[in-house]
Order: structure tokens, then sequence, then C-alpha cells
């Protein structure tokens, strides 16, 4: 990397050029979510103007509103199970995939490569085509609007994808040393704590955090499946969807209070996304 | 399959005292997979195959009573539709338009950022902040915040240079639409073809430039080659997550002037309509077209995959 960048010698004008072009689409991409963040500090009037109203008066009005202080209704019910789904089926995911993977790839069954690429059709599979039954299932379980449907629903949904990630991150122990390992008699709880664990822990980490994004993220079952119990935090976003007088700066900090646990996971796995986005495909 | 079965057979005479102890760490071997594979043919494959059935019926849920076996009726009513043939269309209007335009646009973003440049990092950042966004928490800011007519941002900065002041989702619903995906996906892709392009060969490329090739001749011989495959796989990982948007169509226009795509058109078929009989062969014909997508898509993974294990 470094030798290139010496040899570099294409001119230093045109690099810091480009840089600006990177910085300035950088900036574009950014701006809706930076105008998001100021106009949930904005008033309802400030925030509603035309011209846009930049240096107006910062206060927290908008997320007194959003929290229910203001007489609107609070979300913290949608907010806490939108927790409880995520965490849950994130920890129902390891539980199932980290022994699926071990399978897969430390002690791989034979034709392990077509299990695999089972999991990975599962994920091919749109959501809307099991809907229907699942709603009708749920219907008649009484299981409608209770939060440990999504919990499967959402298990099931990441789970291929966290077979395929830690599938990869388990790959990447090196067989050699785990051998080493058990000739120096070392058993197989042994082996996993201490020699696999510590290799494919930040893979694991990133797996965990992805499957948090995506299932904080789902509003399609959440909306066909949950009413007032069980509402999720993006079905409790969809309330804003028609417009109610002036109120950008409750939906912009609505918005942002919703969307920080997945800006917050995504930065923690930057490093893992693409391979975790890509199934493993891409490194 | 075969070869499991067979295997044991062929040394038949020496081994068969040992065979059941050998099928039993066979087992022992899979039993760790076996929780994860029940759990996904139950939860994913079953309700499909129930949906395969119900798609049959002519079934209203407004009158259970009324159930009967059709054949292929609903599937005849499905593609004579006028409404559900246009959601087919806007489905793959939608999907082409914005798998084109973010890879397109995330190709530009990758070639940037690989080029070391002040603050590389802190673009990278702000580039994938749009991809960590809750999708209807974007969706809803695009609606309200940016297309607004009166007090949007987008017309509020036309308004500066004394340009028009369109009401962007009356006029140009799909666009809308569009735009806000194409906000979210690029990332997506800009990730993947970053990855593509740091994964080439160094030593490649360096003995192209010290033989004289240009910049020009590098991308086009030697990184466009290289990053096809990584172009393929965005292509058809975006199509199958956007073939399946729902929360966008329904969060900006909900399904309104046009935007309605399949996935919002089967919820609402029986979420609305309480046709489950046609909601379920729309169901399955959304899912014909996604195995044609996920054909090629498996593909490209798998040769990508293969790649990856030969080399390790």
């Amino acid at each position: 990397m470094s030798s290139i960048a010496v040899r570099r010698r294409s001119g230093r004008g045109k690099g810091a050029g480009l840089g600006l072009v990177a910085w300035l689409l950088g900036i574009v991409f950014f701006l809706p979510i930076a105008w998001m963040a100021l106009t949930s500090f904005h008033s309802e009037a400030d925030a509603a103007t035309n011209p846009p109203s930049f240096g107006a008066a910062l206060t927290l009005d908008g997320y007194r509103e959003f929290f229910g202080t203001g007489g609107g209704a609070s979300p913290w019910p949608a907010l806490i199970n939108s927790t409880v789904a995520s965490v849950v089926s994130t920890l129902f995911v390891l539980l199932l995939a980290l022994p699926a993977a071990y399978a897969l790839s430390i002690r791989p069954v034979k034709k392990w490569t077509d299990v695999l690429f089972f999991f990975l059709s599962t994920k091919m599979l749109p959501v809307v085509a099991g809907l229907l039954p699942i709603y009708l299932f749920a219907k008649n379980a009484g299981m409608l609007d209770n939060i440990w449907l999504l919990v499967i629903l959402y298990t099931s949904m990441n789970l291929p994808i966290a077979v395929w990630m830690m599938q990869s991150f388990l790959a990447e122990v090196p067989v050699a040393v785990i051998e080493a390992a058990r000739v120096d008699g070392a058993r197989l709880p042994t082996i996993l704590a201490r020699v696999v664990a510590p290799i494919a822990l930040p893979g694991i980490a990133a797996t965990a955090l992805i499957c948090f994004i995506f299932s904080w993220n789902e509003l399609l079952f959440a909306r066909v499946l949950t009413g007032v119990v069980a509402e999720t935090a993006p079905v409790f976003l969809t309330g804003f969807i028609t417009s109610q007088g002036l109120f950008l700066a409750k939906v912009c900090a609505a918005s942002l209070v919703i969307s920080l646990p997945v800006l917050a996971a995504g930065f923690a796995a930057q490093d893992k996304l693409v391979q975790g986005l890509s199934l493993g495909a891409v490194k | 399959m075969t070869a499991t079965t067979t295997a044991p057979v062929a040394t038949a005479p020496v081994q068969r005292t040992r065979q059941p102890s050998a099928r039993l760490r066979a087992w022992a071997t899979r039993a760790p997979l076996l929780p994860a594979l029940i759990f996904m043919i139950v939860v994913t494959q079953l309700p499909f195959v129930a949906t395969l059935v119900i798609s049959f019926f002519d079934w209203n849920s407004l009158y259970p009573d009324a159930r009967s076996f059709t054949g292929i009726d609903n599937y005849q009513q499905v593609l004579t539709d006028a409404d559900l043939r246009r959601s087919v269309w806007t489905t793959i209007l939608l999907t082409v338009a914005v798998v084109v335009v973010s890879l397109v646009l995330g190709l530009v973003l990758a070639l940037l950022l690989d080029r070391r440049f002040k603050g590389r990092g802190v673009v990278r950042t702000l580039l994938i902040a749009p991809f960590l966004v809750v999708p209807v928490a974007a969706a809803l800011l695009w609606k309200h915040v940016l297309y607004n007519p009166e007090y949007g941002l987008l017309n509020g900065l036309l308004h500066y240079v004394g340009g028009p002041q369109p009401d962007w989702i009356s006029n140009t619903p799909l666009l809308a639409v569009e735009a806000s995906l194409v906000w979210q996906w690029t990332p997506f892709m800009m990730l993947i073809l970053l990855a593509g392009l740091q994964s080439r060969d160094q030593q490649q490329m360096e003995a192209a430039r010290v033989d004289g090739a240009s910049d020009w001749q590098i991308f086009r011989y030697l990184t466009l080659p290289h990053l096809r495959r990584y172009l393929e796989l965005g292509a058809l990982l975006g199509s199958i997550y956007i073939v399946q948007n729902f929360d966008a169509v329904f969060t900006i226009t909900s399904g309104g002037l046009g935007t309605a795509n399949l996935p919002y058109t089967v919820y609402q078929s029986f979420y609305q309509a309480h046709e489950n009989g046609l909601a379920s062969a729309a169901g399955v014909l959304v899912v014909i077209g996604s195995i044609i997508i996920a054909t090629f898509a498996l593909r490209v993974v798998s040769s990508l995959f293969r790649e990856e294990v030969g080399r390790a």
C-alpha cells in the first residue's frame, strides 16, 4: 500500500482535487442526516420555514414531544419491544448459528457447502411469500400482537446470514492450532474457549451487531403481526406517515432516536459490515 | 448423499463390525447443525408450502365458509388484473433503477475512497451513515423533511437559487421513492466495490504502471475485469433486497400514485382486502421472480466462495 502511495506521482494537485470531490460527495450524502439532527433541535415554527432557518435557536422541545411529555403516545413501550425482539432474537441466532457454523467449518460434515447454500437460499425467499400463513397461524394460535412471535421470525430472518458469516470467521481459525491443542490433551470445551474463541470473537460480535440491526429495522412482519401491545419502534414511526400540522422537529427527533442504536451498532461493526451484508462472500 | 450411503458398503466385510460406531460418529458431527437446520425448515419452508396450497383456493377471510378449491383461477386473475400487472412493472422499474443508479454512484465513490487523501476515514463514515438509518425513519426524512413542497429542504435550497418549488412526491412519485432508496443503497454498493478494489493484485497493477500503462488503461483492463464479479454481487444482492422493499413505498406514497410494488400489493390484498387466495398467488409469483434472480445470485456467491476456499 505505502509503496503505491509513494509511487503515485501523477501530480499532487490532481490527487488533492479528487480528495476534495470525495469530501464534497461525502457531505452531500450526509447532509440529510445532518439536517435531520439540526431540525430535531429546532422549535416546530423554525423547522417549517422556507428558506430554511439554519441558525435558529436550539431547543429540546422536539424530543419532549416525542417522549410523550407533550401529551402524545409514549414511545417507550415500542422502544422496549424493539429491544426485546432484537436482543433476544440475536441471542437465539447465536445459540443456533454457532454450533452450525462449527459443523460447517472446523469439523465439517460431508457436503457442507450444500448445507451452507441451503441456508443462503432461504434468505432469498421473499418475506411476503410466507406472510399470510404465518399470520393465519398466529391468529389461530392466539399469538398475534405477541413479541415472541417476532422473536422467532427475526431469528429465522437472520440465521442464514449468521451461519454464513460465522462459518467464514471460524474458517479463519487455523486447523493446525486446534490439532496441536488436541495433541496436548485439551478437551473440546477447552479448545473452544482457549483457541477458537479468541480468534473468532470479533467476527462473532460483528455478526451479532448486524443481526441486531436487521431485527431493529424490520417493518413488514411487525406491521402485520403486532398491534397495540407488541408494537415495535418502526411501527411506532409509521404513525408519522400522515402529516399532523407542524411536526417536523418531532419527526426528526423520533427518527434520530430510533436510528441511534442502528448507527451505533453499524459503526461498531464497520469493518465486518461488508462481509455480513454480502453473506460472507466478500471479505 | 449417495457418497455417504455407498461408502460403507464398498468396504463391507472388514468394516461391518465398526459400522454402527461410524454412523454414530457421523451423526455426532451432524448434531450441532441440526437445530439450526430444523428451525429454518419449519419457519421458512412450511409457510411457503402453505402459501402454495392457499393460492389454489378461493378464500376471502371475511367469508370463511365460502372457501373452495379453484385450481389456477387465482393465478389467472392475478395475471390478468390490471393493477397487479402494473405493480409487477413498478417492481421491475423500481428495482432496476435503484440498483443501477446506486451501483454507478457506489463505483464512483469506491474509486474515490480507494485513493489516499486527508480525512478518508471520516468521509467513509459520512458515506456509510445513510445505510444505517432505520428504513422507515429514512423514508419519513425524505417524505416530510426533504420533499415537503412548502418547507422541505430541497425546495428551501432551490429557493436560494431562485429555482422552481415543485411538489416532488405528487409530480414524480416513483422517482421520489427511488431517490430515497438510492440514497440508502449507494453506501452498500460502495462498501462491496471498495472491498473489491482493495483485493486487487497490487503487484500486477504496479507492473502495469511500470510498463507505462495509463490510469485509464489500468482501470479498463485490470480494475474493471477484477470488479466484474463484485459488481454482479452488488447488483444481485441489491435486487434481492429492493425487490422486497416495503418500507419506502409504504411510508412515502402508501402505495398510491402508481408506486405500489408487489410486496405492497400482496400486503394490501390480504391485510386490507382480505383476499387470502389472491394474495397467496401473488406471493408465489414474487417467489418465482426472486428464484430467477436468486439462481444468478447463488452462482456469483458460489464462484466467489469457491475462490476463497481455494485460496485458504
